[in-house]
């Protein structure tokens, strides 16, 4: 027996690659976001190489304006502001990416083994999923931060499970529907076991919706890390965040208004740019869902 | 309805139950002794043994569960290890019409832009404004909160200045004081809220403009204004209230940020404070009330939805 999925008769698959490059090619925002992500992840990766300075170098240059050697201006410990951001989108896409990687882990799992065993089990994992989803993802982190403590890992931590519970009524929901399918009864007819079952031939099948909402989940994630970072909650100080960047500019944005501005910018266009992404895919997948 | 109505009410009772025991039993993992850090500059070990004797703390972890939830019920949340150790209720009294005004205004500043910018983008579905409009809702759902906090005093306090860029005034002082210090952050925490509302107040439209019924009402010749605003609107606003009880959360949680940036002591400028400073006993009762707020707006908003809707009472 081989591992190919199996999967309705008329299996969209295929055409529904093709159908995201023809909505693509209509879509302007789309195109914007594709573009601007993949510049921030370059400067994300290539920062060693694309900063000019330290990012947390300290000189007597202190809050200087714009200019050739520091095209972005410098702040108030002289530390050029330009190679700050840089290096904080590393940081600010790292969160973003693996925080979601792990929410979707978590949430998509215990969604499909609440909707495939049902019974006590599913009672049990979604009486916890509703207590949670009755408060907001981020209220959720900083609780989770109050408990945990700052610190790159626990920031991740805290995000990640904040957004399980969306995962999980998803990857719930389209268990119920797919388990009554007949390639699903096929399935557990040929005898396979209930974890291959779920993973190897319900997941797949579910899949659009779970894609649609990682890719939303990630620009909630940056704001997400970008206002605990900023409220002293993030990831410790020595590490350049876009938030904390923000955060110790503050006091200073009258005198020097780059400090609040061009951090903020950066957050902006990032999570702009994959709610254009996040847009695209949910019509060209598709996928009908609330609208946060 | 009533018996309705009472099962939505043992449920959220519950939630808050099942939250504040979460929130006893999670705080107590803390790594770190908040004691032994107040008074590490005081105190030897026998200071601080006493201390967590006159605190409770030296008790079993369900004595302290049982004794903090009783007082709890009797509106008795401790109070702050620091200083001269305020009443955590006290604390929070103070904070909770603060919390309120910001979030009130910046619901009603929302409103205000979202009504006018969904219906006209649904009426002039495709057009340039209809574009403007989305493109603007977009904007508004990317910006984080405290960056445009951080905007609106660069330009509206520290240039142009018009406007404080710190503090409250409470209502009673006068309306204009109270307004002046609570516009700024009202809309940086209502622009992503309306952003969502227009945005769906628009979809909502949209599908009820091309409904059988509308088709009808216009062939009786009635005016665009009357199939609007007597026949469309109003179902229209069915899903939006229900989205509503969701984005009323993100204003909580938008004046939680907001309220560090404009040094408002609201109840995010609390908890915050109460994380960074290890002041258990405000966090908890921060928590506590933040996440009641929540659990009854969300309430609310389900019966009011049972008001307006007559079929989800039957679920």
């Amino acid at each position: 027996m081989s591992d190919a999925t199996l999967s309705p008769a008329d299996n969209t698959r295929p055409k529904r690659r093709s159908r995201l490059l023809v909505t693509l090619a209509g879509d302007r925002k789309a195109q914007f976001g594709l573009i601007v992500l993949a510049l921030f992840a370059l400067a994300g990766i290539f920062a060693p190489l694309l900063a000019q300075y330290d990012p947390n170098e300290m000189t007597l240059d202190m809050m200087a304006g714009l200019s050739a050697a520091h095209p972005l201006g410098t702040d108030d410990l002289g530390r050029d502001l330009l190679s700050r951001i840089l290096y904080g989108t590393q940081v600010s896409l790292f969160i973003g990416i693996s925080t979601v990687a792990l929410a979707l882990a978590i949430g998509v799992t215990l969604g499909l083994v609440a909707g495939y065993f049902g019974g006590w089990i599913d009672t049990i994992i979604m009486r916890y999923i509703d207590l949670q989803w009755a408060f907001p993802n981020f209220i959720i982190a900083v609780y989770l931060v109050a408990v945990f403590g700052t610190g790159l890992l626990n920031v991740i931590v805290a995000i990640s499970l904040a957004f399980v519970d969306d995962f999980a009524r998803i990857a719930r929901s389209m268990t119920l529907t797919l388990r009554e399918e007949q390639y699903v009864d096929a399935a557990r007819t040929l005898g396979f076991s209930k974890p291959r079952t779920l993973f190897v031939h319900i997941l797949p099948n579910a899949v659009a919706p779970i894609i649609v909402q990682a890719t939303v989940s990630v620009s909630y994630a940056i704001l997400g890390e970008a206002s605990l970072s900023f409220l002293g909650l993030g990831v410790d100080v020595s590490t350049p965040t876009w938030g904390l960047i923000l955060a110790d500019g503050r006091s200073f944005i009258t005198q020097a208004w780059w400090l609040g501005v061009f951090p903020g910018l950066a957050i902006m266009l990032v999570v702009l740019s994959i709610n254009f992404i996040g847009d695209w895919l949910r019509d060209a997948l598709d996928v009908r869902q609330k609208a946060i | 309805m009533a018996a309705y109505v009472l099962r939505r009410l043992i449920g959220s009772v519950l939630v808050m139950w099942a939250v504040a025991t979460l929130v006893f039993f999670m705080l107590r993992l803390v790594p770190g002794d908040p004691i032994a850090a107040m008074l590490a500059d005081v105190g030897g070990p026998e200071e601080i043994a006493a201390m967590k004797a006159k605190l409770g703390l030296d008790r079993s972890l369900l004595v302290q569960y049982g004794l903090w939830f009783s007082n709890a019920l009797q509106g008795d949340l401790g109070a702050s290890i620091y200083g001269s150790r305020v009443p955590v209720t006290q604390i929070i009294a103070e904070a909770i019409p603060r919390t309120l005004s910001l979030s009130l205004l910046s619901f009603v500043i929302a409103i205000v832009i979202a009504l006018p910018a969904g219906i006209i983008s649904a009426t002039r579905r495709n057009t340039l404004t209809d574009n403007a409009v989305s493109f603007l809702a977009f904007l508004g759902l990317s910006m984080p909160d405290f960056w445009l906090a951080i905007l609106l005093i660069i330009i509206f306090a520290a240039n142009l200045q018009w406007l404080p860029a710190v503090g409250y005034i409470p209502l009673a002082e006068g309306f204009w004081p109270w307004l002046r210090h609570l516009i700024l952050p009202a809309i940086a925490i209502g622009t992503a809220f309306s952003a969502i509302i227009a945005r769906m107040i628009r979809s909502s439209l949209l599908e009820v403009l091309s409904s059988d019924y509308m088709r009808t009402a216009r062939s009786k010749g009635l005016t665009p204004r009357m199939l609007m605003f007597g026949h469309a609107l109003p179902n229209a606003m069915i899903p939006v209230i229900t989205v509503m009880g969701i984005a009323f959360a993100l204003l909580i949680s938008g004046a939680v940020v907001v309220e560090n940036v404009f040094a408002i002591k609201g109840l995010g400028r609390v908890l915050i404070e109460g994380i960074l400073n290890r002041d258990y006993p405000v966090v908890q009762g921060a928590i506590l009330v933040v996440s009641a707020i929540f659990v009854f707006s969300n309430l609310i908003v389900d019966l009011l939805y049972g008001v307006i809707d007559p079929r989800i009472r039957l679920h």
